[in-house]
């Protein structure tokens, strides 16, 4: 019955953490949702503009994200399988190439997205544009957000903070990378492949 | 006798209060204080919301607009449903009274994310900056924000939303870190089934809070983007739905009532048994239906549109669902009842308020049907017969739930007795001005007064007399109930560790607590309601 104590400001023991960034990422999945659901209703409402649309987006590089993004994913589980043996040089190496295959993320979007302002498609140009770049653009923070807190576990993981008797900031930190990962493999065939 | 259980001595007098200096509050990682510093903010803003009401009051006066303009009466009805509503009601409750009380109900020395429940506290005073910016160009939209207007009004729409996606986070952090609080925190033997009823509540609330919340987030965020990039989502001219917005609202803001109310409920279950001496009537029913109202609450928000072209079959079924709602909190309160039977009752202020709640909470309960039930609906739909009722339960409920929960938490929390004499006074100015104040208002609601107007026929003249009069009562007896507080905190006699004799965890601390909460950890032998029977596990 008896459950660990946190200690004032302490860091909260492994289970009590991983509650908590599961509580956190069910709240993100309903931030998403309701975007998601906004997509459904307009998408049955106009399902020809819908078409018409989403073949001005570029599959080449919104497939290439999807593979920069799922590499990323792997070499988070490598970071955190790292610690856990209590290799922390190999988890910073893991963790610093998931930061910069975000950043490569984030730079194939913009162009991506300049290219859309070229081509005259602009937030405000219909409801699909509207939800693509709102879709794209929450995630994109939510990238940013993801590689922030990846930073923080090296920086922590330099301190010699971690060890493979305290790996929780490399694991939450690495779930929710996995959970930003896992929007982009919904966004990417809703708003690319289904017309 | 149950006063017995010796209250743990001991720590320095005034306990987590003996720190000193605005660096020991503001960076404070103590639920207790942080629990406060979330009840002084709700309580001004509660004072603040409560001013505008009274200038609404005093307009109504005449048929006529006199004392400002039509646009004016629209700015100030606004804020003083948002104000009342985005930084009062939702957050007083939870994380005011939450904070302070959920860790001590269980057992616990501390809530499970200590430095995330400070900054959910300033992430909430940051919302609430960002709201103060936002009358540069004050709301004239209602609390409600409805699109296709709010996506073109002259007001600071994108500010207020963003600042109330921030109230927002803030409460998402903080049923977070209850959750888990509650899952993972609790003292040995602090089974489910021996948790205090306000946990249970508070426990109800936090799932909805985590639930809800990131919808209207989404919505606000969406809301502000249209206005700021000229995106499409609700404005039909761009092939936008205006009642997407509607749907998304409420299915935060229908939720969001039960985070209003359950706390409140939690409250008035501590105190019932409290001061009539019985074991609490139907525990595991009490409990329950906590849960069972926060999964129904989530199915029933489009009765706000019954008059907004949903299809007649969603109307229907709609209808339908809200009707459920009222059968867990039926058993609430025939629980509440059933325990006061022959109880052994004291009328101290604590027990005033929570039968105060349970009296106008049914009031507004049984006209809530008039308004769920569709033929009735189109009648009543926007007149005052809608905001009597629900200032019956918001008001009538949650505010009297807070101000019970004000009184008897008030010794644990100051070390000191809140007083007697002044407390009757304040409870009977506010029970007859409120009564005087919003009943009436059922009855020119049924006669036919639109809401939101700042002017009206001269035939509701004699009826908003008769409000406004009452509204001065009411007003009157809420300023002296705080200036009350207030004196007590000073002057008020010391408390012990357990003035009122009750048996839940926080009255075996002393009064106010130790930073630490228990000097040990509470082992936990039984549920906290067995007066008079000790040894018995609940029903
Ligand atoms: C002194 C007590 C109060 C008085 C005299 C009062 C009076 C009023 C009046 C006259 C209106 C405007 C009706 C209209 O023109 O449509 C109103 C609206 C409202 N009140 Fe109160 N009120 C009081 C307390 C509260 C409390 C405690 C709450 C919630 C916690 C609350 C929530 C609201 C809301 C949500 C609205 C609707 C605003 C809108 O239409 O946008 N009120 N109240
Ligand atoms: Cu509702």
């Amino acid at each position: 019955m008896s459950a660990p104590h946190a200690a004032h400001g302490g860091p909260a023991g492994f289970e009590t953490a991983k509650l908590g960034v599961w509580t956190f990422l069910a709240t993100e999945v309903l931030l998403f949702g309701a975007l998601f659901t906004a997509y459904a209703v307009y998408r049955a409402e106009y399902p020809a503009l819908f078409h018409a649309e989403h073949l001005k987006l570029d599959r080449i590089l919104g497939l290439a994200n999807t593979i920069v993004l799922i590499t990323s994913s792997l070499t988070v589980v490598l970071g955190v399988d790292a610690i856990r043996k209590g290799k922390v040089r190999l988890l910073r190496g893991c963790y610093g190439a998931t930061i910069l295959l975000g950043a490569v993320f984030l730079c194939v979007k913009y162009v991506e997205w300049t290219a859309e302002f070229r081509h005259g498609a602009y937030p405000g140009t219909n409801i699909f544009f509207s939800l693509y770049f709102a879709l794209t653009g929450l995630h994109g923070i939510h990238v940013l957000l993801g590689m922030g807190v990846l930073a923080y576990v090296v920086v922590l993981a330099g301190r010699g903070r971690l060890s493979e008797s305290y790996t929780t900031p490399a694991e939450m930190s690495g779930l929710y990378w996995h959970f930003v990962d896992l929007v982009w493999i919904y966004l990417f065939p809703l708003l690319y492949l289904i017309g | 006798m149950e006063n017995d259980r010796v209250t743990e001595s001991g720590g320095d007098e005034s306990g987590y209060l003996a720190e000193r200096g605005w660096r020991s509050w503001a960076f404070t990682l103590d639920h207790k204080r942080i629990g406060v510093m979330y009840l002084l903010t709700t309580i001004v803003f509660f004072l603040l919301g409560g001013l505008f009401a009274m200038l609404l009051r005093l307009e109504l006066l005449t048929p006529q607009t006199k004392y400002f303009s039509a646009h004016a009466y629209n700015v100030f009805f606004t804020l003083h449903g948002a104000m009342m509503i985005f930084l009062f009601i939702i957050p007083a409750i939870p994380s005011g009274l939450g904070n302070f009380f959920i860790p001590l109900h269980i057992g616990a020395r501390d809530v499970a994310f200590p430095r995330l429940n400070l900054a959910s506290y300033w992430v909430f005073v940051a919302g609430f900056l960002v709201v103060l910016a936002s009358l540069v160009a004050p709301m004239d939209t209602g609390w409600t924000f409805y699109t296709p207007y709010s996506a073109k009004t002259g007001a600071a729409v994108a500010t207020l939303s963003f600042g109330i996606f921030l109230i927002g986070m803030s409460s998402i952090l903080t049923g977070l870190n209850f959750i888990v609080t509650v899952h993972k925190l609790r003292a040995p033997g602090m089974t489910w089934h021996r948790m205090p009823l306000f946990v249970w509540g508070m426990y109800a609330t936090s799932i909805i809070q985590v639930v809800a919340t990131p919808v209207v987030g989404v919505t606000f965020l969406l809301l502000a983007m249209e206005r700021l990039l000229g995106m499409a989502f609700f404005d039909p001219a761009k092939g936008g739905d205006p009642v997407l917005f509607q749907h998304f609202f409420w299915f935060y803001s229908h939720p969001v009532v039960y985070v209003m109310i359950l706390p409140a409920m939690g409250i008035v279950s501590e105190v019932i048994p409290v001061f009539s001496r019985k074991p609490i009537f139907g525990y595991k029913a009490i409990a329950y239906s906590s849960l069972a109202i926060a999964f129904i609450g989530f199915l029933v928000w489009g009765h706000h549109m019954f008059t907004s072209a949903m299809s007649p079959l969603a109307n229907a079924i709609f209808s339908f669902l809200t009707f459920f709602v009222a059968v867990p909190t039926a058993v609430k309160v025939f629980n509440w009842i059933a325990t006061l039977y022959r109880g052994s009752i004291t009328f101290e202020s604590p027990m005033l308020y929570a039968l105060t709640f349970i009296f106008l909470f049914i009031i507004g309960g049984l006209t809530g049907p008039f308004l769920a039930a569709l033929s009735t609906n189109v009648q009543l739909h926007d007149t005052y017969f809608v905001v009597a009722h629900f200032h019956y339960t918001m008001m009538g409920g949650t505010v009297m739930g807070f101000f019970a929960g004000l009184h008897y938490w008030f010794p644990k929390m100051t070390g000191r007795m809140p007083g007697e004499k002044l407390a009757r006074a304040a409870w009977a100015l506010i029970f007859v001005g409120f009564n005087v104040t919003f009943f009436t208002m059922f009855i020119v609601g049924v006669r036919g007064m639109p809401r939101r107007y700042a002017e009206y026929l001269p035939k509701f003249h004699q009826e908003n007399v008769i409000a406004t009069i009452g509204s001065f009562l009411l007003a009157a007896g809420v300023l002296l109930l705080f200036w009350n507080l207030w004196h007590s905190l000073r002057k008020g006699a010391r408390a012990s560790g357990n003035p009122w004799r009750a048996l839940s965890l926080e009255w075996r601390t002393p009064s106010p607590p130790a930073t630490e909460n228990f000097h040990e950890i509470p082992e936990v032998t039984d549920w906290p309601y067995g007066y008079g029977k000790p040894k018995r596990t609940p029903a």
